[in-house]
């Protein structure tokens, strides 16, 4: 595999008010690499997710997926051009079905991929496909989400924290299809909170902290990095 | 499909219904009043149905659609029915204009329609227009009055209105619509263009306000301002289409059926309770029947157009 990354993120800055939640923020991904992203509540995580993927808009800095400079475009058509993600609170259409939920997607696709039914059984939600998506748990709606972003067939998956809220098995279930999609060849980046959940994963992490890098490297390693224990723990440990 | 049927059944019904109930009960004015509303609910039940868009200022395209119309008649000598379209088109350009107000949401959303509509009609009725819209003084078309053919064209405008409400039931461009109503992000998310469908949905509802608009400034032929922009005729809409239930055909026709018919009982001869009974529900829907009276027939199993 080619190792020239798939998206390319440089200095990028975004502010609200006087706030910088993002202060100069640089990260690449390769095609089919995981990368877990952490970091204390407030860090920038979410808020680099959401730029990148065009729901907010950078304040300077670059952003681009391939060739493409995608740092002032529209979300769908960020999405157009292979770039998904799932939410930190699932976002499903909730008047619609299952199966309607990633029927809009896949109406919209611009890449070739899955289908519907595909996706749906991939996701693990083919038995409910006729369900209207409000009436599912919370973890029935993040799988949802999750195949919502892939029928896009995404070559960038953004993940933001999937794992928080779901039971032992769902976890299982939800690594096991994470890792097949990065064995497609699909660049991941992974919020998460779990450790556990995210060394099943990957073991490269980025960690941010007020809206900056601190650490870029090995799971294990960012354990052992004072200013990394420092962040999340708090001086004197 | 039989769906797509039983929608084309409720179509006829409704139209047939229209045509044949002036000859039972010669009331020729109450049924196109009617129709009116039938055809302003759906409009306003195509924005906020399928967007969740509140227009408080629905009526400024009914006005501007009457005035279009009037203008076209008595300015550049259309004959009626090309200028009730061109009352339509009026509509959609002051659309257009207003389209930015679709980046507010919510109570924002509804407060700015109002006002703007409120702008119009005060340009509208300005004396110093009065060589443009005859400002305060009110437009006479008596020279075109022929009420049985601007009621025929009213049935026509309430056809075209009711399909297109059932187009965006049946087809994915409804569907669409609805997964932004439920939530813009994962709709962009999803690919779609959101700014778009919004703008789309938002004209096509002033389409309909605007013609509807031309043909009642046909029918009465002598209006002024307040008549066509009468903020009331935005309320009543919106409470017939939350009656009825939003997001589908029945909905609003029932919403419109039920409390027109209500409306003609007990409003006439007793205004203030009806203002009165008006206000209450409202307040009655949005906090125990948000999905309208639709919902109740839906929670029974009942598939609901």
């Amino acid at each position: 595999m080619s190792c020239e990354p798939i998206l390319r993120v440089r200095d990028l800055v975004k502010r609200f008010g006087g706030f910088r939640a993002l202060d100069g923020v640089d990260l690449d991904l390769n095609p089919g690499e995981v990368v877990g992203l952490v970091g204390p509540n407030g860090s920038g995580k979410t808020t680099l997710i959401n730029v990148v993927s065009g729901i907010y808009r950078a304040d300077a800095g670059s952003i681009r997926l391939g060739e493409r400079e995608i740092g002032k475009l529209p979300p769908h058509r960020v999405a157009a051009l292979g770039l998904n993600r799932t939410f930190q609170v699932p976002k499903p259409f909730r008047s619609l079905t299952v199966r309607q939920n990633l029927e809009v997607a896949w109406r919209h696709r611009r890449r070739p991929g899955p289908g519907v039914r595909e996706a749906l059984e991939f996701v693990d939600l083919a038995s409910l496909a006729e369900r209207e998506a409000g009436t599912l748990n919370t973890a029935q709606q993040k799988l949802l989400d999750l195949g919502r972003a892939l029928v896009a067939a995404p070559q960038v998956l953004l993940v933001d924290e999937l794992g928080a809220g779901l039971g032992p098995s769902e976890l299982e279930l939800v690594a096991d299809r994470l890792r097949r999609v990065a064995e497609a060849g699909t660049a991941l980046l992974v919020v998460e909170h779990l450790m556990g959940f995210l060394g099943r994963l990957t073991r490269r992490v980025v960690v941010l902290n007020a809206g900056a890098q601190i650490f870029a490297g090995d799971l294990a390693a960012a354990a052992a990095d004072r200013q990394v224990v420092e962040v999340f723990l708090g001086e004197g440990h | 499909m039989p769906r797509v049927w039983s929608g084309a059944a409720v179509l006829v019904v409704v139209l047939a219904l229209c045509l044949v109930l002036p000859q039972l009960y010669a009331n020729q004015f109450l049924f196109f009043d009617l129709m009116v509303y039938l055809a302003l609910a759906q409009g306003v039940n195509i924005l906020y149905g399928f967007t969740g868009y509140l227009p408080f200022g629905y009526v400024g395209f009914f006005g501007t659609g009457a005035y279009g119309m009037s203008l076209a008649v008595l300015k550049l000598h259309l004959p009626p029915v090309p200028a009730v379209l061109a009352g339509g088109v009026a509509a959609v350009v002051l659309g257009l204009v207003l389209a930015p107000l679709l980046r507010l949401s919510g109570a924002y959303f509804a407060i700015a329609s109002l006002a703007a509509s409120q702008a119009v009609y005060y340009v509208v009725a300005n004396p110093s227009l009065t060589g443009v819209t005859r400002g305060p003084y009110g437009i006479s078309l008596a020279r075109v009055y022929h009420p049985s053919q601007s009621y025929l064209v009213m049935v026509g405008v309430l056809g075209l209105t009711l399909a297109a409400v059932l187009y965006l039931r049946r087809s994915r461009r409804g569907m669409v619509l609805q997964a932004i109503r439920d939530d813009p992000q994962s709709a962009a998310m999803a690919g779609v263009n959101v700014v778009r469908e919004r703008v789309l949905a938002w004209l096509a509802s002033a389409l309909i306000a605007g013609l509807v608009g031309g043909v009642f400034a046909w029918q009465i032929s002598v209006f002024y301002p307040a008549t066509v922009f009468d903020l009331s005729t935005s309320i009543m809409a919106i409470v017939f289409t939350l009656f009825g239930g939003t997001g589908t055909l029945l909905g609003p026709v029932l919403g419109v059926t039920v409390l027109f018919g209500l409306y003609n009982v007990i409003g006439v001869s007793e205004p203030q309770y009806f203002q009165l009974i008006y206000g209450a529900l409202i307040v009655l829907l949005v906090l125990f029947l948000p999905g309208g009276a639709a919902s109740l027939l839906k929670r029974r199993g009942i598939d609901v157009l």
